[in-house]
């Protein structure tokens, strides 16, 4: 069977020209909010626990072996399987009606689970990152821990923390499509619908809409990741911000970024 | 709950074959996945090095195909290939590349100046300097990315369940179609367990594959 590309590109742009896909229950606008809150909702979710456990044992270098093989096997656990696990407390805990989606708390719980191990280990890698003579010079001039932690910590691992957030809430957003595959909405459900249907344009539509809100999400994080660069090394942003990816480290061996 | 276990311990002592022979085909499809996309991705890797100015369009291309969810990837190639392994293999495969190449030309460029001096000085050559220093020296790095295309691959390979490979994923779908979560459970725990078999055993091999790193013995 020869693929017919030329067909398949001209019935993806009626895909997208076609005003019934663009409002309704189904439509671009609805699918995309969906998707949208969902991501959100966990990253938020996410960031209220990582970011505290990543700040104490980053300021404290308390229990950091603990947290740190922890956030490893969490990298481990594919949020595919945590979905199936969660799948029938998901269900009894949806709301009946068009608005409620069965696999909405399995969706939620999963891309929560993956999205706070990049957290924890940035936030920790990037307060052990900070120079010890910085701490030891705010020390002496009488700061106290939360005082050093607020005004010299936090602001100098922006970066690397930032730089964690990002890995993880584009993860969020690419994986939160297999929610559809539990029944739940999103983006997801136009693959699910183009493959049941054998409607390959929905398919395609519903995989370029997922890949471009990643790429947006990518692209806002890395100008903040900038931005908070410029704000560490001034106007020369010495380090790279597409530096290399690293599982969670102890202290000693390489950090999750080549030291700038 | 109703009333039953959730764990069913005579299934999974029954099964004991049918949960090794989707083990040993989840590892078949994860090792296949990683050892492909490190051979593209080593080469892409010396693409980078030696020609600078492709370095942007290869992670580009490698980020945009890692950012296409692995159901939308499974989706698209399954009018073309079909119910196979090789749609799985494509759609892990790619995943691989982007972290692979990032960590490999890093890693060659956090090479010290001092070192490469050093190989020039012992008359190493452009491809012998490389090869007898850099790569060494570059190791951490690679076997860091490595880690993380693993244990990522061992994971998305439960959802090629969805396509008919899947390895353990299978035995995640068979216990939700057939609510029997001893199933689901068996699944996603081995799974769990092969990912961080696979990324401590990384980390073993990199202290093979770099023995200076290791505090020397008394005898020095």
């Amino acid at each position: 069977m020869v693929h017919d590309l030329v067909g398949e590109i001209q019935a993806l742009g009626a895909w997208f020209a076609d005003p019934a896909n663009w409002s309704g229950y189904d439509g671009i606008p609805n699918r995309m909010t969906e998707h949208l809150v969902i991501c959100l909702l966990s990253m938020i979710a996410a960031l209220l626990i990582a970011l505290p456990v990543g700040l104490f044992i980053g300021h404290t270098n308390r229990l950091s072996f603990l947290a740190v093989t922890l956030a490893n096997i969490g990298r481990a656990v594919p949020s595919y399987a945590v979905m199936a696990l969660l799948f029938p407390l998901s269900i009894a805990f949806s709301v009946a009606g068009p608005g409620g989606d069965i696999a909405y708390l399995a969706t939620f719980l999963a891309m929560v689970l993956l999205a706070i191990p990049p957290v924890v280990t940035n936030t920790y890698a990037g307060l052990r990152g900070v120079d010890g003579d910085l701490l030891e010079a705010a020390r002496g001039m009488g700061m106290r821990g939360h005082q050093v932690l607020r005004r010299v910590e936090l602001p100098l691992a922006l970066p690397v923390m930032l730089t964690g957030m990002r890995v993880a809430s584009v993860q969020v957003v690419a994986t939160a499509t297999l929610g559809a595959v539990f029944g739940g909405g999103g983006l997801g459900r136009y693959i699910v619908q183009g493959q049941a249907r054998r409607d390959d344009a929905r398919l395609w539509a519903g995989a370029i809409l997922v890949a471009l809100l990643a790429v947006a999400t990518e692209l806002v994080f890395a100008w903040l990741v900038r931005r908070a660069d410029r704000n560490v090394h001034g106007a020369v942003g010495p380090s790279d911000p597409d530096g290399p990816v690293s599982p969670a480290v102890l202290p000693g061996s390489a950090s999750s970024r080549p030291s700038s | 709950m109703n009333g039953k276990p959730l764990i069913d311990w005579a299934w999974i002592q029954g099964h004991l074959d049918d949960i090794w022979a989707l083990t040993v085909e989840h590892i078949v499809l994860a090792f296949i996945a990683v050892g492909i996309g490190f051979i593209i991705s080593f080469g892409l890797s010396l693409v980078a090095i030696r020609w600078r100015s492709s370095y942007g369009p290869i992670t580009a291309v490698a980020g945009l195909l890692y950012v296409i969810p692995s159901l939308a990837l499974f989706a698209i190639l399954l009018p073309i290939t079909g119910l196979t392994p090789l749609t799985a293999e494509i759609a892990l495969v790619s995943y691989t590349i982007l972290i692979l190449v990032r960590n490999t030309v890093t890693g060659i460029d956090g090479v010290p100046i001092e070192a490469r001096d050093a190989a020039d000085g012992m008359g190493f050559t452009g491809r012998g300097r490389l090869w007898h220093v850099e790569i060494p020296l570059a190791m951490p790095l690679i076997v860091a990315g490595l880690r993380i295309a693993a244990v990522t691959t061992i994971g998305l390979v439960t959802v090629s369940a969805l396509i008919g490979q899947g390895g353990l994923g299978r035995l995640i779908n068979e216990g939700l179609r057939t609510s029997f979560p001893t199933k689901t459970i068996t699944g996603a725990v081995l799974s769990v367990v092969l990912a961080i078999v696979a990324d401590v055993g990384f980390v073993l091999l990199l202290r093979r594959l770099t023995p200076w790193t290791r505090p020397r013995g008394g005898t020095s």
